[in-house]
């Protein structure tokens, strides 16, 4: 995740409370999804960020897990989000957010 | 008529030393992390002049095995050799360090570069072997004592330049106290100019083009150059000019991240056809800052460091000639300001738009040039194979249009995509690689239609959130056809007959 995103994650959740913060991500892949998925939760694995050592413990979700798809307009999800559902590896995104988030989420 | 793709150079410029020395990835290692084991290690990552020429992506880049064939090596890409490569390419050249340098000098029309007396000599000799530069570039001034540069790089601020790890020379600043004009900026901006020369030098050497033919140039790569008061007043593109001897032309800079070289094309299309100029070219150098961009993954998976060198292109846009690919104008996609971010409409505006024009399907494109960066780079750094993704994205796109099943998602992403090659220079890899291969594939009619697009990340410069890009389509010539209501040569020569007859007639009376 880049430094300046991870400012503003910081921030965010400094003036409303990691409790009243989830991170939605919108990365192409399994990996990278993980790697800013695992800098939200338990600090930036790069400890070049604002985020170093910092373990904020938010929800993070992918926006093509179900966690998030069924919580939104499906007509709007299919033509924001659909074409790139069809490209993405969703069963590999969505086992690296789920062990990311089962290992590190504290809300 | 539409204006024609005439021709296309491609050139590399290995740069090792500057790879360690002037990549941002490594002069930020070494401003935050001064002792890091990354730092220690690039140079024994970096590979000999050899292995970049029988690199098989590189062999690609300048013209000599085409992209099915690049496709046939089994990734990863960097442990295979082209048995019998060598650096001078159909489509352009590999240069070494050395060379790159002697260019820098021949680039530097305000003695702000200085070379070492006895590394000027051994390179002079090299420059003659490209008779398209002008005449002062090809003459090497005698080069200085090593003491008076490294006293210009200790107690002047200026650049060093390296070869094989040793100093060589220096870029001087330009002024005291303007940033515009230090030496760092100077370099890179000296860097983009020898490079596209170069570039230039040799699309008209290798395509027995004549420099004096030219009207106007488009600079089209990511750096500045200007002062304090006018930061990024160009012109790169006139200077460009000017050394390879285009002197009945003048030029400008189109500037857009990576979709620079797609936005420059279709303007020299634009030029061409509305008649403004018969021969426009499009050209750019590389960017040394992002030399080593990915090193750091590429050390830690024990790979050598692949983004090693700087490249440069350039394109011929003439008027219609009947033989080479046209440029449908009128086949144009652009993201506008209304698009929006989400996926499909970036895909749909760059894609569909431009084929909705024409009453194409999505599989009417034989080709799709995307951002076709070499995966061999991109693919151990967590970025993925920037070429596929897009073309999985045109193919899903084409599923929602029901221009193809989904089961046919696979093959479609075979069949009209390609592997990506060029290196991860920003603008360099972006739609234009593939212009080369364009004209050979349609001339020979391999492929009837390919589509050129570019894209660009513009919120890096932090005035605008927005995406961009643009996208043209190129296609076989049906040859010159004489336009309905236009009257044909034969017809003229009937006419002025009649009247001269008559004139003769009346005179007899």
């Amino acid at each position: 995740m880049d430094l300046e995103n991870q400012r503003r994650v910081l921030d965010l959740t400094n003036e409303y409370g990691a409790e009243n913060v989830i991170v939605v991500l919108g990365a192409a892949e399994g990996e990278a999804a993980g790697l800013a998925a695992e800098t939200v939760t338990a600090g930036d694995p790069t400890f070049a960020g604002p985020l170093a050592g910092v373990q904020l413990g938010l929800r993070v979700y992918h926006c093509c897990e179900p966690e998030f798809k069924n919580e939104v307009d499906s007509e709007i999800y299919d033509e924001q989000i659909g074409m790139m559902e069809m490209v993405l590896d969703v069963d590999d995104i969505i086992s690296e957010m789920s062990a990311i988030r089962d290992e590190f989420t504290k809300y | 008529m539409f204006p024609v793709l005439k021709a296309a150079s491609y050139v590399l410029m290995h740069t090792p030393d500057m790879v360690l020395n002037n990549g941002t990835t490594q002069t930020t290692e070494r401003i935050v992390n001064p002792e890091s084991e990354y730092l220690k290690k690039v140079n024994e990552n970096l590979r000999p002049f050899e292995e970049i020429v029988s690199y098989p992506p590189n062999q690609c880049y300048i013209g000599n095995i085409t992209p099915e064939e690049l496709a046939t090596y089994e990734m990863p890409w960097y442990d295979k050799a082209i048995e019998g490569a060598t650096a001078h390419g159909k489509k352009g050249e590999i240069f070494e360090e050395d060379v790159f340098l002697a260019f820098i000098k021949a680039s530097d029309s305000f003695d702000l570069v200085l070379l070492e007396k006895d590394f000027t000599e051994s390179v002079r000799p090299k420059l003659e072997a490209y008779p398209g530069l002008n005449a002062k570039a090809s003459t090497l001034p005698a080069g200085i004592e090593l003491e008076k540069i490294t006293t210009e790089i200790q107690n002047r601020g200026a650049e060093p330049l390296l070869y094989k790890g040793e100093v060589v020379g220096c870029v001087k600043r330009a002024h005291d106290i303007d940033v515009n004009l230090n030496a760092h900026v100077i370099f890179e901006n000296l860097v983009v100019k020898a490079s596209g020369m170069i570039a230039m030098e040799r699309l008209f050497v290798l395509n027995n083009i004549d420099p004096a033919s030219i009207d106007y140039v488009i600079e089209c790569s990511e750096e500045a150059c200007g002062d304090m008061n006018q930061r990024g007043g160009g012109n790169f593109a006139k200077a460009l000019a000017e050394m390879t001897n285009c002197v009945n032309a003048t030029g400008s800079d189109t500037r857009g991240f990576c979709a620079a070289p797609t936005h420059a094309l279709i303007e020299a299309a634009a030029l061409v056809k509305s008649g403004v100029y018969k021969n426009v070219v499009v050209a750019a150098g590389g960017a040394t800052a992002k030399l080593g961009m990915n090193g750091k993954d590429h050390v830690k998976k024990g790979m050598p460091i692949l983004e090693d060198c700087v490249a440069g292109f350039a394109l011929l846009v003439s008027e219609n000639d009947g033989e080479h690919p046209i440029l449908r104008t009128d086949l144009v996609g652009g993201h506008t300001v209304g698009t929006g971010s989400s996926p499909q409409n970036v895909m749909s505006s760059l894609i569909t738009k431009a084929l909705d024009k024409g009453g194409l399907k999505i599989t009417d494109i034989d080709k799709y040039s995307v951002e076709m960066q070499n995966p061999d780079i991109t693919k151990p750094a967590g970025a993925g194979d920037v070429p596929q993704a897009n073309y999985k994205m045109i193919a899903a796109l084409g599923v929602m249009r029901k221009d193809l099943e989904r089961t046919q998602l696979n093959s479609f992403v075979e069949k009209h995509g390609m592997v990506g090659w060029a290196p991860t220079q920003g603008h360099i890899p972006s739609g234009v690689p593939y212009c080369g291969f364009a004209i050979d594939d349609i001339m020979s009619g391999k492929i009837h239609r390919a589509m050129i697009v570019g894209k660009g990340s513009l919120f890096l410069g932090r005035m605008t959130n927005l995406f961009d890009g643009v996208s043209i389509v190129v296609e076989n010539n049906p040859g010159i056809q004489v336009e309905e209501g236009s009257v044909s040569k034969e017809e003229i020569r009937k006419m002025v007959a009649e009247a001269m007859s008559n004139f003769a007639a009346s005179l007899n009376q």
